[in-house]
């Protein structure tokens, strides 16, 4: 009998085109996305080495971080902007390589719409020049995030040259409790083994807490994988994947789709397969999470007191934890619950997918937001933004008074127009609290959706299970 | 397609004593919109090293012309964050060559090495006293030996770490797609028998 292997393994292993002695693996990908920010340089590579694109059917592109998120029928504003997103559309028309342009019914940002367009399939392997690529693991595949020097390298080749990074498990069992939801987990796992504890691995997701989870929560842990320093994570296929797959424009269809489910199904971890570390979370320990720092390992349960720079277990971080709450004007050892914000965003790879809409809007139906308080819900996709105003969550956010936005990647990066202001402090749904993430001296405070939506009506830090007592 | 060669260096060094330095800092999303390599060191470290009225920053290292040098020397977990090669690219741009710390994030390493520019992993008690000894002595000149694989200051000295095939392309100038390049046989048939 073969060698027990973890799923992670089993992909990888079938993808190597050749492991040459002291070579990396030649891993061949078999989906490619690209978008406007990390492409340009790469097609300028492939014209100065008189080359095409190795396999176009497999490299799917589309224009989101520089889009604006309002008036997309307009030319953009911003010159260096809009010189980007043409210059996606002229090397995709030279290379002949699909793209979901502004207005096309499919565009959205890159990791959205290939799950919602069945581009993402199990066992495949997925690159982007994005990190957060590792939110297609959530179907069961090795998806990570590269540099622009390895997106030409696909592109000429439709390989990359790596190593083969460790394994490690990360199993949360039990029951989620009230008000807690996959971002929480995400958050809390972060917390827990900081920003860089994942470095070096790939990891795979398991647990009861996981399986239960529906598709969009499952994209939300995989996707903040980079957030722990990870280069991706992943979550085993079963009928939730199935089930979410089965119809979708570029899936399988009839006999073939179950063809695929059947070699799908064989995409689990040997019972004997090893890993290279394996770590263990009890799902009624974790609660409503928030930041408090610029790094997405600075984060606590809602009702916890920020740390004092005496209780952190390494005097060499001192410095960085001081300079990271000056940066966000707070103080050791205080409260965040009722801390008062000034926006609110509601987007991003995250969280920006119908059902994090659905969320929202079931929870401030009728309500309004808090005065002072700037709400920006920005869908993930065209096809989002369809679906929210079919199901009338449009009319539900009007009346609280948030603002429904047109598809990108919005104030998660500050890159476009959407930006935070200096000094505000900024619920954000998205992934990283970085010093001048969402705009120059911005402030986040990262949370799940329904934390967001919360605060956007009460104007402050709130713990969503008394908010939903009220 | 060939990059400068990297053999050995010896130089001063600009000192960032701040942990995990993500991306964002090292180039921030809003300088990410030019369509070429060149012209990112301009705004390396933009919003540390200039204030919101575009005035520089006095005590940042990068604007103390005490700093000054080839190698950056940075705090553990460096290069956390996005995967943008601009980052590596504004780094290069800005003249350095080497950067030294205790704890790299993987794709800011892959494409700093895409870039002839190499990542040197050091323990954290060497990364300590060399951040100790430039902002004692900005003047002291440090030595990367690639070859060997070590890196030395004032008679101390620690090897380190590189991927033997990593080290003959940053020593040759050779590039990642030269080699796959060669691999397209293979590639085409597997892409057939994997449609």
């Amino acid at each position: 009998m073969s060698q027990p292997k973890t799923i992670f393994e089993k992909i990888w292993d079938k993808h190597v085109v050749k492991h040459a002695d002291g070579y990396p693996h030649a891993v061949f990908i078999d989906r490619h996305f690209i978008h406007e920010v990390t492409s340009p340089q790469a097609f300028d590579g492939l014209r100065k080495r008189g080359i095409g694109v190795f396999n176009v059917s497999r490299t799917t592109a589309t224009a989101d971080h520089n889009v604006p998120t309002k008036d997309q029928h307009l030319p953009i504003k911003e010159a260096l902007s809009r010189h980007q997103v043409e210059t996606l559309r002229k090397n995709c028309a030279e290379f002949g390589v699909e793209l979901y342009d502004l207005g096309h019914p499919f565009q959205g940002i890159v990791h959205i719409i290939g799950p919602e367009l069945g581009l993402t399939l199990p066992g495949m392997t997925i690159v982007c020049g994005d990190s957060h690529t590792s939110t297609h693991g959530a179907f069961g595949n090795v998806a990570f995030g590269i540099g622009t020097s390895e997106v030409e390298q696909v592109l000429a080749t439709q390989c990359i040259l790596q190593y083969k990074p460790k394994t490690m498990k990360i199993e949360i069992n039990g029951k989620l409790g009230k008000g807690v939801v996959s971002k929480d987990i995400i958050l809390y796992i972060i917390s827990k083994i900081s920003a860089s504890g994942a470095t070096g691995y790939f990891v795979e997701y398991a647990g009861d807490a996981i399986r239960n989870l529906s598709m969009e929560a499952r994209m939300t842990i995989c996707n903040m994988s980079i957030e722990m320093g990870a280069r991706g994570g992943l979550i085993a296929p079963d009928e939730t994947t199935f089930n979410y797959i089965k119809g979708r424009k570029f899936a399988p269809q009839g006999a073939a789709f179950d063809k695929a489910v059947e070699e799908w199904k064989k995409l689990k971890t040997d019972a004997d397969a090893k890993y290279d570390t394996v770590l263990t979370f009890d799902a009624a320990d974790i609660a409503p999470m928030i930041t408090y720092g610029t790094n997405p390992g600075m984060g606590m349960k809602v009702t916890d007191r920020i740390p004092t720079a005496n209780e952190l277990k390494e005097i060499n971080e001192q410095v960085s934890f001081k300079k990271s709450l000056d940066y966000m004007g707070l103080e050791q050892g205080s409260q965040l619950l009722g801390k008062a914000i000034d926006y609110v965003f509601i987007g991003s790879c995250t969280n920006a997918r119908i059902e994090d809409l659905r969320e929202v809007a079931a929870m401030v139906k009728g309500k309004k937001k808090a005065s002072g308080v700037e709400v920006w819900v920005v869908p993930g996709s065209k096809q989002v933004q369809e679906q929210a105003k079919k199901e009338g969550l449009d009319k539900i956010f009007e009346e609280a008074g948030f603002e429904l936005r047109e598809p990108g990647c919005s104030a998660c990066l500050g890159m476009n127009e959407d930006k935070i202001p200096a000094g505000k402090y900024c619920i954000s749904t998205s992934n990283r609290n970085f010093e001048g993430r969402q705009g120059p001296k911005s402030r986040t405070f990262l949370a799940s959706p329904l934390s967001a939506a919360a605060a956007a009506i009460t104007g402050r830090v709130t713990d969503v299970r008394e908010f939903e007592k009220q | 397609m060939s990059k400068e060669k990297f053999i050995t260096l010896k130089s001063t060094a600009v000192p960032i004593a701040v942990e995990n330095i993500d991306t964002d800092q090292i180039i921030p999303a809003r300088f990410l919109k030019a369509t070429t390599r060149e012209g990112f060191g301009d705004n390396l470290f933009r919003d540390w090293r200039y204030d919101s009225n575009n005035a520089p920053v006095s005590d940042f290292p990068l604007n103390n012309s005490a700093y000054t040098g080839k190698i950056l020397v940075a705090g553990k977990n460096f290069g956390c964050g996005s995967s943008r090669e601009h980052a590596a690219w504004a780094i290069y741009d800005h003249g350095f060559r080497v950067v030294v710390s205790s704890f790299f994030a993987d794709i800011f390493r892959n494409n700093a090495l895409n870039n002839a520019l190499l990542p040197v992993v050091v323990s954290d008690q060497f990364l300590n006293e060399l951040l100790e000894t430039i902002q004692a002595n900005p003047k002291n000149e440090i030595t990367v030996d690639l070859e060997n694989q070590a890196i030395s200051f004032n008679g101390k000295k620690e090897s380190f770490d590189i991927n033997a095939y990593k080290k003959t392309c940053l020593m040759n100038g050779y590039d990642d797609i030269d080699y796959l390049l060669s691999l397209n046989n293979e590639i085409r048939e597997f892409d057939k028998e994997h449609a």
